[in-house]
């Protein structure tokens, strides 16, 4: 009895979160790291000059990638460990089910971060976040899927070099422009209050890169870990 | 790997000695479908190779590795693993594997405080909860001290009693040749010796092993 | 000395001395502007480069051949030599004319961005030693790439028309006269025969390299 690749990569998804759950100290070092960040840029600039919600969104959506590394690191580290993945690649299951899997299970871990991380922004700069609230959700919704589509694919290659941890970022950064730039940018635009056509425009694009990059790694994963 | 050719039968179970580097991993990751071999033909269980997940819904693979995740439980391993394989009734299918390998008193502890012993027999519940044709072991009794390896040898000759076909690669000369009824050696990704074996002696088969091996290029 | 590196060398220095003696100055920019005539080659070549990068990463993994790879490697290696100049040139032509040193100008700055996938890409061959592994990798990161540009200048172009830039954005050539093309097209041409020698003399490297590993593991 075959799985579909929808259940094979439910059943990874879970099994991804109950470990992270158990231990807890990946998403702990994510939020602190990002709740940092955020402080610490507050800090970084003279309030006279430049006013917090100019800096905000800049700092909400560079953060929000550096902290997202640190809990995407982790995700094929733990298979690393004992040659679990060895089990998961034995198992008659399709291989992008393995990407997928993962790729959901590092999805929630990245929106729990954002679920603190976006209000601790409003907190600590005095913008008007809440206001915006369900556009914002979307973009963060959109921002998470796109660095998790392209960070869960270099997780698993960087996890077999020399390099590791020093890697990940070095190649999923460029890929996070395009959508750190949109995200920023309408993220901008809303607490300025500028007219809904400046902000389309850039959360298409954020769901074009979406789509072509979730379709690129789902394909590319098999690759990355057939021999 | 150069030149490997060997027919085994159902319930047959092949020890497999050689040096390090031999190919003997490389061989048995090919049988179990992790690998794909870039020429010749075979077929485990009546799949060609390579099989694709036909093929691994028929074995089950275990490694010196453990290949468990340390922070879940033997339980959740077992029964994820029965899972993956679409067994049916699962959570069932997990005790009763747990049972086999008489660790139903461990079971819900995190799987890195158990010893290396109970790990081992953590692994082979995982790759048999499924109950495949076919049990592939590579160097299962790397860590274990004596009382360990003769646990887990107890352990494999009951699998062996259930008519399940194992290739077992070791460097254990004694323990493999008691569960085996074939024996084979390979250097240098070749197969340089293999015969049946109802009654190999041991210490007659480790002069044999160290003269193949040693011998030289 | 291999041939086409000589032929290529001659070239360049044949276009260097019409750039410098036999092209006329710009009105406006002066003798500065003489630098287009290396910084627009150069970033032609630079991602001509990367296409081959991508090509070559696409046949690799459909076929399997490790002379893709090796192709690949070559050319990565050679392309982000020419970005740098692209990356050199850039700035030192914007200086005296327009007193900056950088300007966020839309194709430099994807131009950035080719340097950053090029070094990751390099990055990520320096990092695995098993061959089959790091070409698989590296096919799967050229291809990545490939996909990012597009999104890159994208992005980086609506930012851009969003925000309307006080400086005048740096003239292209529409319509360079007669001398100031040939010399361009001069250009142009000994800058793709240097790419060319540079790939060959890198592949035979790489080709050399790969038996020798293969010579070792016996």
């Amino acid at each position: 009895m075959a799985l579909s690749t929808l259940s094979a990569a439910l059943l990874i998804a879970r099994k991804d979160l109950a470990i992270e759950f158990r231990t807890r100290t990946a998403f702990f070092s994510a939020l602190v790291f990002a709740l940092l960040g955020i402080v610490i840029f507050y800090f970084a600039w003279d309030p006279t000059a430049v006013a917090p919600i100019d800096l905000a969104p800049g700092v909400l959506w560079g953060i929000f990638t550096f902290s997202g590394l640190l809990g995407l690191q982790r995700s094929f580290g733990i298979e690393q460990a004992d040659r679990a993945i060895d089990a998961l690649l034995g198992a008659p299951i399709p291989r992008e089910a393995i990407y997928l899997g993962k790729a959901m299970a590092n999805l929630v871990f990245v929106a729990a971060v954002q679920v603190i991380a976006i209000p601790a922004v409003e907190l600590f700069y005095g913008v008007p976040l809440f206001e915006h609230a369900a556009p914002l959700a979307l973009l963060a919704l959109l921002s998470a899927i796109g660095l998790v589509a392209v960070g869960t694919l270099f997780s698993a290659m960087a996890v077999n070099t020399k390099l590791a941890e020093m890697l990940l970022p070095v190649l999923s950064l460029p890929f996070f422009v395009p959508i750190v730039i949109p995200a920023a940018q309408a993220t901008a635009r809303l607490l300025a209050g500028r007219p809904e056509s400046e902000i389309v425009g850039w959360l298409k694009l954020l769901v074009a890169f979406d789509i072509v990059f979730v379709a690129a790694c789902m394909l590319a994963f098999p690759f990355t870990i057939e021999e | 790997m150069r030149d490997v050719s060997l027919t085994l039968e159902t319930g047959d179970c092949l020890a497999l000695f050689g040096p390090n580097g031999a190919g003997k991993t490389t061989l048995l990751r090919m049988l179990a479908g992790l690998l794909r071999p870039s020429d010749g033909s075979g077929s485990v269980a009546g799949v060609t190779l390579p099989g694709g997940a036909e093929l691994r819904a028929a074995i089950g693979y275990i490694s010196h590795a453990s290949m468990l995740y340390s922070a879940l439980s033997a339980r959740e391993n077992v029964e994820l693993s029965a899972r993956l394989f679409g067994v049916r009734d699962a959570r069932d299918a997990a005790t009763r594997a747990l049972e086999r390998m008489e660790l139903v008193d461990r079971a819900d502890m995190p799987v890195r405080q158990l010893s290396r012993g109970m790990q081992q027999r953590v692994s082979i519940a995982r790759a048999t909860v499924h109950e495949p044709r076919v049990v592939l072991l590579d160097e299962p009794f790397t860590g274990l001290d004596d009382s360990g390896s003769a646990a887990l040898g107890a352990h494999l000759a009951r699998l062996r009693a259930t008519g399940t076909t194992m290739v077992l690669v070791t460097h254990q000369i004694a323990e493999g040749l008691a569960l085996a009824s074939h024996a084979a050696i390979m250097r240098a990704g070749e197969l340089v010796r293999s015969e049946q074996g109802a009654a190999i002696d041991p210490v007659e088969y480790l002069t044999i092993y160290r003269e193949h091996v040693t011998h030289g290029a | 000395m291999d041939w086409l590196f000589a032929i290529a060398v001659i070239a360049i220095a044949a276009a260097l001395t019409r750039v410098i003696y036999y092209t006329p100055f710009e009105a406006i920019q002066g003798p500065a502007q003489k630098i287009f005539y290396l910084h627009l080659p150069a970033a032609l070549a630079a991602f001509f480069a990367f296409g081959v990068v991508a090509l070559a990463s696409i046949a690799y993994l459909w076929l399997g051949d490790p002379r893709l790879d090796r192709a690949a490697e070559s050319s990565a290696e050679v392309g982000v030599v020419f970005t740098t100049v692209v990356l050199i040139t850039g700035p030192l032509w914007a200086r005296p004319v327009w007193g900056t040193w950088w300007t966020w100008d839309a194709r430099l700055t994807l131009t950035l961005f080719l340097w950053f996938i090029y070094v990751g890409y390099l990055v990520l061959r320096g990092a695995i030693d098993d061959p089959s592994l790091r070409a698989r990798y590296s096919a799967v990161l050229g291809i990545l790439g490939s996909l990012l540009i597009p999104f890159i200048h994208l992005s980086v172009y609506l930012f851009r028309t969003l925000h309307p830039r006080p400086i005048v954005i740096k003239p292209s050539a529409p319509s360079l006269p007669p001398e100031m093309l040939t010399t361009l097209l001069i250009s142009f041409v000994a800058f793709m025969l240097f790419y060319l020698a540079l790939v060959r003399q890198r592949y035979r490297l790489a080709s050399e390299r790969d038996l020798l590993t293969i010579e070792e593991a016996r």
